[in-house]
């Protein structure tokens, strides 16, 4: 690894005085290293990262032709959609590109759970990590509201309404946040400047994330960290080539979803101008909201409703102190990887639970699984970190692979190096 | 030589620096407050929102029974011509029963007028009951269909996860049969 080598003239002219190559290089290029042992679960940050960026430019695009008025937001997404050339294309990749960022998030988030790359010395990491999960969130909802439909408009109700739960002063916080007694124009434009900016705290957030990230640089499917150079390998070409591979593929699922089934993940209600004075007889939120939607409705007390829901993310600041064992991956504890799978079943429960009407058995259901994502947190994690015995590390992340990879059984498939 | 900043006298700490940094640093906080306060005040409801503040109504076409909704402020209000059953109905309630206890008395001007802002009080939708046919909920008045809160015919919370009554607006009979609410 060494250091940033140019015979270009330009090139060295610029570095003198600015050393943006040596910078780039040691960022993502031959200059930073990284374990030898990343799985494809380490795509998703890079897949995020890009997903973003094509947010950002449709985005832009979009802002070109959309009209932040009650009487002609409705209309100006329809002409978007019928007469703006290609506008149909780039609303739907944004509109989808949402539900991608999503995915591609909590795929990143739950890689993160199951390796433990929260532990230390990645707190603060982990940490920037949820900042920009909730700024996205609040993107996504005020994204939504724009284009002034049933469910823009009684989503924008209800999840603004979430805050008249505060005690004392929630009622003029409401109106503050809305700018009148109901949501209405004041409302959708500050949601459409807020929508604008959002996105580049969240770039800021990012550059924060990356920032913390290339002190220790990535964990890895074993969780242990490099003992030395065998066990690292430049970041370029080795996972430029990786990353820009899974991002084919997954060019591949989302253009499938924008040309073939764009509307999959929408609600027909949305097509359905906003009335202010007929609620839908069902309003969900966005498939990405629905388990947080399911704590929400889980708990009868409106107040209470609502800090469960604000905690089960807030609980993610804390995690790396919940969680106490040494070991990070959970390739490596036993019992840890069952609690790990029943969790990912029970945010797929609340996934479902917040979908549906809240009564009967799936209010039952939620509100059990509910409880169970607060005990996995609180209970479970520190205490398996008292009681459970992991099983014996690897010495270094290198010695398996070059002794032939007796002990690396469910190692997914590894590119093939030519050391 | 006593006047200098950097000569501080021995018996006496930095006194004077210190003065001098919580001046500055008061004076830097009560000047950033003065310029966040027009920006965050700019976004409560501007001076032509607040002047949209009264609807007036014409009571004369209700018949008894029937419910009608007009917008008062950007947001539905329910006027319930309501029948003798209901208003027995409303009155029998016993206070120890309701979640948010208010007399019916106290909820309306004449018995037969029932005047609500038609928001459930829980997250904001508008609850069903106001067209025949429509689901009134458990106690005769109107159901939310988000979280399924159920009102009685005065408009009190009886069951579900809304806190409150839907509210009553401001209004007053301007006639025996118009009222102007706001």
């Amino acid at each position: 690894m060494s250091g940033f080598q140019s015979n270009n003239a330009v090139i060295k002219w610029i570095e003198h005085r600015m050393p943006i190559f040596s910078f780039i290089d040691h960022s993502v290029g031959s200059g930073y290293p990284t374990p030898r042992n990343l799985s494809y679960m380490w795509n998703f940050g890079s897949l995020a990262g890009v997903t973003l960026v094509v947010m950002i430019v449709t985005g832009i695009m979009l802002a070109m032709q959309y009209t932040a008025h009650v009487d002609y937001a409705f209309d100006s997404v329809e002409r978007i959609m019928r007469d703006v050339n290609y506008g149909w294309l780039i609303r739907y990749i944004h509109m989808n590109g949402a539900s991608f960022f999503f995915i591609v998030v909590y795929i990143h988030i739950f890689r993160g759970l199951y390796y433990g790359s929260y532990k230390a010395p990645r707190e603060l990491l982990w940490m920037l990590g949820v900042v920009i999960l909730l700024l996205m969130m609040a993107t996504a909802f005020m994204g939504y509201v724009l284009p002034w439909g049933q469910m823009s408009f009684w989503g924008a109700k209800v999840i603004t309404n979430l805050f008249s739960a505060i005690p004392i002063f929630g009622e003029d916080i409401v109106v503050w946040l809305w700018g009148g007694f109901s949501v209405d124009n004041a409302t959708l434009n500050r949601f459409y400047a807020l929508h604008y900016l959002m996105p580049f705290i969240i770039v800021a957030v990012v550059v924060l994330h990356l920032w913390a990230l290339h002190q220790f640089g990535s964990n890895n499917p074993i969780g242990i960290d490099a003992k030395g150079p065998q066990d690292k390998i430049p970041f370029h070409p080795y996972y430029t080539v990786k990353d820009a591979f899974g991002l084919g593929v997954f060019f591949v699922f989302f253009a499938a979803v924008v040309f073939y089934i764009p509307n999959y993940m929408g609600h027909p209600d949305n097509y359905i101008p906003a009335n202010p004075l007929s609620t839908p007889a069902h309003i969900v939120p966005e498939w990405y909201f629905l388990p947080f939607y399911a704590i929400l409705r889980a708990i009868p007390d409106k107040l209470m409703g609502v800090i469960a829901m604000f905690a089960s993310i807030g609980i993610l600041f804390i995690l790396p102190w919940l969680d106490r064992s040494p070991v990070r991956s959970g390739r490596f504890r036993p019992l840890f990887r069952i609690f790990f799978i029943l969790l990912m079943i029970d945010c797929v429960v609340l996934g479902f639970a917040g979908a549906k009407p809240p009564e009967g058995l799936w209010l039952i259901a939620g509100q059990l699984a509910t409880a169970y994502y607060f005990i996995h947190f609180l209970v479970i994690l520190p205490l398996l970190s008292v009681f459970e015995t992991p099983r014996p590390l690897p010495t270094s992340i290198g010695e398996p692979v070059l002794k032939g990879g007796g002990s690396m059984a469910g190692a997914p498939a590894k590119p093939m190096e030519k050391a | 030589m006593a006047d200098t900043a950097t000569a501080a006298p021995a018996d006496s700490g930095e006194t004077r620096r210190d003065f001098l940094y919580l001046a500055a640093g008061a004076m830097g906080a009560v000047g950033t407050g003065a310029v966040v306060w027009p920006l965050i005040a700019s976004m409560s409801p501007s001076a032509e929102v607040l002047a949209l503040a009264s609807t007036e109504v014409d009571l004369e076409p209700i018949a008894e029974g029937q419910r009608i909704t007009v917008t008062w402020r950007g947001n539905p209000v329910f006027i319930d011509h309501r029948t003798p059953a209901q208003i027995s109905e409303a009155e029998g309630a016993a206070l120890e029963d309701l979640p948010d206890p208010e007399s019916d008395e106290a909820r309306v001007q004449r018995p037969e007028w029932l005047i609500l802002i038609g928001v459930c009080t829980h997250l904001g939708c508008v609850p069903l009951g106001q067209k025949t046919g429509q689901n009134r909920g458990e106690f005769g008045g109107w159901f939310c269909p988000c979280h399924g809160s159920h009102y009685d015919t005065s408009g009190r919370i009886r069951k579900g996860p809304a806190p409150t009554n839907l509210p009553v607006p401001p209004y007053e009979f301007t006639g025996d049969t118009t009222i102007v609410i706001g």
